[in-house]
Parts: structure tokens; sequence; C-alpha cells
């Protein structure tokens, strides 16, 4: 987590050295009529995304505080059941997550920097990264629904899991379902945002003066990292 | 810039220029047309609910019809009425231009949280239409919402869907109050109406999304049966209420903070004078907010949670009496020895103070555990609640309307029939509850359909009933008033002046009677508080300009 952090601000480190000049963006025609100077643009854009930014960890805040009271309520379901999670699959998981933040970083880096190619890349580097977990995830789950391991009501361990059909164990693999899903949904929306965000960057939307977006999709990615980086060790480790 | 005589309402014409407007001060008349049309359902199911009980045994209809006419009058007016009606109608007109902006930071976001309100209200309604009626009351409750009608995953899927549309409205006017300020509009010179906004927009940022949340586990809850809210399931339906409080106590705040920053404004608008203690009221509001956090335990202290945090939750609740009482001495400060003068928005502003007080008081009571274990569920709640979010919050919008009205629409309206409605709703609206106040007190129980078996105990709740019927219906014929005159002054108002109340704020001072598509020809350079009349020159010809006259 610190590393996400330190890469946060090694973004925001090199965007106030590269500032765009207002003159620049105003040529540019980026700049709407009810802002009076780039800066002040680029700044809300900014504050609007950490804003929304703490409403997803109000969202996800939720489902920790559910994990919580089960797992203080049942603490063996809860230790037992989660040795059916692979921590290997978890780790290799946050390893690809990290890296993703890390080039997604260095994108933010080379488009203040006018490196559009390096930014494509990286971009796609990120995107990559992310359809690796998403596939990790899917052989995860589809091994947990083989073995009778649902959500819910169609939760009926079989093929050697049977000892893990006991009171409270439903709950704990709902919350698993549930907080690694959201999580998931919000990984396949960042992958959305990257092909959109590198679409436009190849149509030369972005450059030094002008790269909002992409500082904010990177704001975002980091997000979905750091949350992650909370789920793994509580679902996975202990 | 703009041609002489073109405004935001002529520049551009035709449904389509409405509907896909990003012009802050349309998309609040977009909301004023769609609250005003969810109040008017939500109203008819009030007025079906005190028709059943306006006498007792079967008036005319059964329990379970009865459960789900109060159960669709709490979901429309909390969650479609009351939650997105001031900041989304006169938020959205008036805050820009108060802090001399020509827009809010993010004018299509606007739009878009414009149309995610209306797509969650239309799924709410034709869910209820369509599949089934659901008859949990507003508050979802399991294991009510667990089993029973499926109609619950439509209505908690809506709820999700309008949550979103109030956390972009509070995120957009927070970056608007942070980024937007016109040259000089200092933090203590904004107009109190938007630091109340603002302490608003900070709740719905913050707490909205933990309702966002516990709709999507119940949604599970109900589709899937995840076991996490359902007893049967081995889930904990207290724990539900906990997350639901989370958000459902704060949103009471996100209801009632912005009615008390329109107060403030009419307050020192028809008092001309300084609000007394700016600063105070200013922060009260934020203190509310962050009080506001802390104190959802005490809808649950009937409800088995452990006696330590129910003091605890009794004692932070009675804290919140302090910033409100900061307010309330405050309003009544500014008032004396100002040139009051009873126009109908300051009617509205009086009868808020009053009937705020008596909301806010008995509030208070219920927060004391022993005297809540009595009165938990009888109409004594219904009507605290009622006293403070329909003669706090919604009086409070109807003040602001009245007070905005000839800015938004550049018309007046006929000022008598003004007044005639105001005392009609304030008659109204007591004898329907202060009524339920003496009942509840009595132990009638709040969402039963019927009292029959109560009258060998209490004969006088036949008559009590009535007259809260009676009431509601004066209240009813008072807000047609409104909507009839309100009408009648778009077809053939007499022109407003730009300012016609003597106020000295920028939406008054700096545009025109109706304002210019982008609010101002030039930004405005702020060089005073929100209401120093003493200083405002441009709207008296100063001091000297005056005794001369004399």
């Amino acid at each position: 987590m610190t590393f996400t952090w330190l890469m946060t601000s090694l973004a925001d480190a090199t965007q106030y050295r590269a500032q765009p000049s207002p003159r620049m963006s105003e040529s540019s025609g980026t700049l709407k009529h009810y802002f009076v100077s780039s800066e002040q643009q680029f700044d809300a854009a900014k504050m609007g995304m950490w804003l929304f930014l703490v409403t997803e960890v109000l969202l996800f805040s939720g489902m920790f505080v559910a994990y919580a009271v089960y797992r203080a309520w049942y603490p063996e379901v809860f230790a037992l059941s989660s040795e059916l999670l692979d921590w290997r699959l978890g780790g290799l998981n946050t390893l690809v997550l990290l890296a993703s933040s890390f080039t997604v970083a260095l994108s933010i880096h080379f488009i203040q920097k006018n490196e559009k190619e390096k930014t494509v890349v990286l971009l796609l580097l990120t995107l990559l990264c992310a359809a690796a977990f998403m596939v990790v995830k899917y052989f995860e789950y589809t091994g947990k629904w083989s073995h009778g391991i649902f959500p819910g009501a169609g939760f009926a361990p079989h093929d050697g899991y049977e000892a893990y059909n006991i009171a409270y164990a439903p709950q704990f693999f709902s919350i698993y379902f549930v907080m690694t899903g959201i999580h998931g949904v919000h990984v396949l929306v960042g992958m959305g945002i990257f092909v959109w965000i590198v679409s436009r960057v190849v149509r030369g939307h972005f450059s030094a003066a002008y790269y909002t977006p992409v500082e904010l999709a990177g704001l975002y990615w980091h997000l979905v990292d750091i949350i992650w980086i909370f789920l793994f060790p509580l679902l996975y480790l202990i | 810039m703009s041609a002489p005589g073109q405004n935001y309402l002529n520049a551009s014409t035709g449904l389509r220029s409405w509907l896909l407007t990003t012009d802050h001060k349309r998309i609040g008349i977009l909301y004023a047309v769609a609250v005003t049309t969810f109040f008017l359902l939500g109203g008819i199911f009030a007025l079906l609910v005190r028709t059943e009980l306006a006498a007792p045994g079967e008036t005319i209809m059964g329990p379970d019809t009865y459960n789900q006419a109060f159960t669709l009058h709490g979901v429309v007016m909390v969650f479609l009425v009351i939650i997105p009606a001031i900041p989304g109608i006169l938020g959205n007109f008036v805050l820009p231009i108060q802090i001399g902006a020509k827009d809010v930071a993010f004018p299509r976001l606007n739009l878009f949280s414009w149309y995610i309100f209306i797509i969650g209200a239309l799924l709410a309604l034709s869910g209820w239409l369509v599949i089934g009626q659901v008859d949990t009351g507003w508050t979802f409750y399991t294991p009510y919402s667990s089993d029973g009608s499926t109609s619950v995953l439509w209505l908690t899927t809506a709820v999700f869907i309008a949550g979103f549309a109030s956390i972009l409205t509070g995120l957009n006017f927070i970056v608007t109050v942070h980024k937007m300020r016109a040259p000089g509009m200092t933090w203590n010179r904004l107009p109190l109406f938007v630091w109340a906004i603002y302490a608003t927009a900070i709740v719905q940022v913050l707490a909205t999304p933990v309702i966002g949340i516990t709709m999507v586990l119940l949604f599970l809850e109900r589709l899937m049966q995840i076991g996490i809210f359902d007893p049967a399931l081995g889930g904990d339906p207290v724990l539900f209420q906990h997350f639901f409080w989370f958000y459902s106590h704060p949103a009471v705040y996100i209801m009632i903070l912005p009615a008390m920053g329109i107060i403030s404004d009419l307050m020192g608008t028809f008092s001309r004078q300084q609000v007394s203690g700016y600063t105070f009221i200013a922060l009260s509001s934020v203190a509310i907010a962050f009080l506001g956090f802390l104190v959802w335990g005490h809808h649950m202290f009937v409800a088995g949670q452990s006696a330590i945090s129910s003091i605890i939750f009794s004692m932070l609740t009675f804290l919140i009496g302090i910033p409100t009482g900061i307010k309330v001495f405050n309003w009544v400060a500014t008032m004396y020895k100002g040139s009051v003068s009873l126009k109908t928005p300051m009617l509205y502003a009086l009868m808020f103070l009053f009937l705020f007080t008596i909301g806010g008081l008995t509030g208070i009571m219920v927060g004391v555990l022993a005297v809540d274990v009595h009165l938990h569920d009888t109409y004594f709640i219904v009507a605290h609640f009622h006293y403070v979010m329909m003669g706090g919050a919604l009086i409070g919008l109807i003040g602001g309307l009245h007070y905005w009205w000839p800015k938004i629409t550049g018309r007046l309206y006929n000022e008598t029939l003004g007044r005639i409605a105001a005392v009609l709703v304030f008659i109204g609206f007591n004898l329907t509850f202060f009524t339920q106040f003496i009942m509840g007190s009595r132990g009638m129980p709040r969402r039963y359909h019927d009292y029959a078996g109560l009258l060998e105990q209490y004969p006088e709740f036949t008559a009590l009933n009535l007259a809260s019927t009676a009431g509601s219906y004066i209240l009813a014929l008072g807000l047609f008033m409104i909507l009839f005159y309100a009408l009648l002054s778009l077809i053939r108002g007499r022109k407003a002046p730009a300012n016609p109340w003597g106020a000295v704020t920028l939406e008054w001072t700096h545009t025109d009677s109706i304002p210019e598509l982008h609010n101002f020809e030039k930004v405005p350079l702020v060089t005073r508080g929100p209401y120093d009349f003493h200083l405002a020159d441009d709207v008296f010809g100063g001091r000297d300009a005056v005794q001369g006259t004399t």
C-alpha cells in the first residue's frame, strides 16, 4: 500500500513540475466557458475525482463492516473457510495489480512529457495486467463453483469440500463473492476506461497541456488496487 | 456579450433545449417539475392514509393496502421529494449565482444526476405498478423485505440508483464551492444558504454510498439468500438496521440543513439586517453534518442494541441540540431591532421557526432512553418527524421557492393569495400533526390501519383522528392554492424587478430580472459580506442618498 501511495504522490509531484500553461490549453480549446483558467479546471476535476474515490471507499466500507462483524461472531468458521482460498493465486493477483499501478503512474508521467508512444504502451500494459487479474479470478471462481461453493442459497459443498458444510460458512463465502465480485466489477469498469483513454491518446487528444482524464483514470485505478490490498489479507491470509 | 433582452429562458427554446441543457438554472427547473410531480403523488398517498384513519374500523382500505399506501408515501416523500428537493431545485438555481460562478464545476454531470434521479424514480414507480406492492415501510427492515413481494428488488435498485444522483449532486456542489467562487468571495462572505448546501453536500457524499451498499446487499439477500440480514438464514436483522440508519439518520440532515440555509437568507433579507452570529450559523451547519454521523443508534433503542450503546447514542443525540439551538436563537436575534417585513417568504420563515422548534425539541424527548421506550412506534414519533421533515424541510423549501420565484421566472405572484395559503398551511399542518402528538403520547401505534380496539380505553382517539384527517385536507387545500397562484403568476403575473426584496446577495444585485444565460456579463468582484445591507450602495444608493431624500 505504501508503494501505491508513493506512486500516487510521485504522479502528483511530477504533475506540478510540468504545470500546464494556461495559454496553451486555452488555445487548444479544452477550457470550458465557466472556468477562468485551465488550472482552475484541472483542480476542479481532480478534486471531483478525489471526492468520488471517497464515496467508493465508503461503498466498500459497508462490506468491510459486514466482514468484521461476522468474523468477530464466528472466528473459527472464518478461519476454516479462508483456508479454502488459495493464497498463491491471491498473491499473484496482488503482484499483478501492483505492477499495473506502477505502469499507470508511469503513463501519467510520460503524457506530462508529451511522450505519447510510451504512454500508450504503458496503458496497454496496465490493461494487460487488469485482464490477467480477471483471468486468475475466473479460475478461482470456477474452482469454487465446481465444488458447490456458491454464494447464498446454492451453497452445497461436495467433492471433498464436505467439511465446509457448516453453519455460517455460507456467510463467509457470500461475503467473499460479494466483495471480490464488486471489486471485479470495478476492475472491468477500469478496463473500459483504459480502452477509452488509449483510443483518445492515439487520436492525439492529450498532451502535456491537457491530460486530466489520464490522471483521473490513474487515480481511479490506484483505488481499485488499494481495495484489493485490503481484501487479500482479510480474505486469504488471516 | 449577450443580446439585450436575452436570458436563460429565451436563449434557446424547444423541449430538446431543456432536456439536453447543462445550464444549472434550467436543471434546477427540471428538478422542480419532477419533484413537484412526485410530491403530488406522495401527497395523494398521505391523504389516503389519513382518510383510512378518519374513522375507526375499515374506512376505505384493508390492512395490506394500508401498509402499501404508507410505504409508498414514505418512499416517495423521502427519496424522491425531500432529499432531492432543495439541493436539486434551489441549490442548482441559486448556489452558483450566489458565489459568483457561471455554472457548477461539472455541468454535464449535473444533468446526468437529474437523469439518474428520474430513472431511479421511474424504476420505483413502475416496479410498484407492474411487479407488485411493497409493504415494508420506507425503512425496508428485514425480514419484512427479505421475504414477501419481490417488488423489493425493484425498489432497492431504485433507491441505489437515485442515491447516485444525490452523491453526484453533492460532489458537484463541494467542488463548485471550493473552486468556482468569484474574486473576493471568501469563505466568510458566502451566503448562509451556500454554507448549508455545502454542509449538506458533505453528508450526501459521505453517507449515501453506505445506503448504496446496503441496498446492494439487501438486493442480493432477496435474490440469492446470501444470509447477511435474513435471520432465517443466520443473518442479523439488527445489522441491517445499523446499516440502514448509518445512512438514513445523516439523511435527515440532508433534508433539514438546506432548509435551515434558506431560513438564514430569509431572516437576513426580510429583517433588513446582518444575520446575527453569521460564523456560528455557518459552522453549526458543519457541526450538525458531523454529529449527524454519530447518532444513528437512537433509532434502535428497542431493537436489541446493547444498553451501553444506547446510552452513548442517547448522549450524542442531545449534542445535536446545541448547534441547532445556536441557529434558532440567532434567527430570533436577527429579527430583533430589524425592519421586519412580513412578506409571504418571511411568513414561511416564521412558520419554520415555530414548527421546527417543536419538531426539534420533541426530537430531544425521544432521544431520552426511558421516554423513547414508551413513545417508540407510536404516533408521537410520526408527529415528531413530520414537524421536522414537513414543518422544517418542506416549509423551508416553500419559503425559498416564494423568495426566489421572481428570479427564477421573472414574475411576481399574488401576495394576498400567498398569505392566505400560508395561513391555511399553518392551520392545516398543526391540526394534522399536533393531534398526533397527543394520540402518540397516549399510545396510539403507528402503521396500523385501525384503532377500534383502543377506543374502550381511549375514546378520544376517534375525535383526534378525525381532526387530524380534517387538518390534512386543509393542508392539501393550502398547498393546492400555492400551485394555483404559481401557475397564475406564470401566465399573467406582473413582471418582477431585478431585486424585488431589496436583498444584497449576488443573485439579486448582480443579475437581471431573469438571469442571462451565463449569469453575469462579467465575473463580479465581491467587496462585502452577504448581509452587509449598510454597505450595499448598489441597492439602496448609500446612506447619504437616503438622508438626502428626507
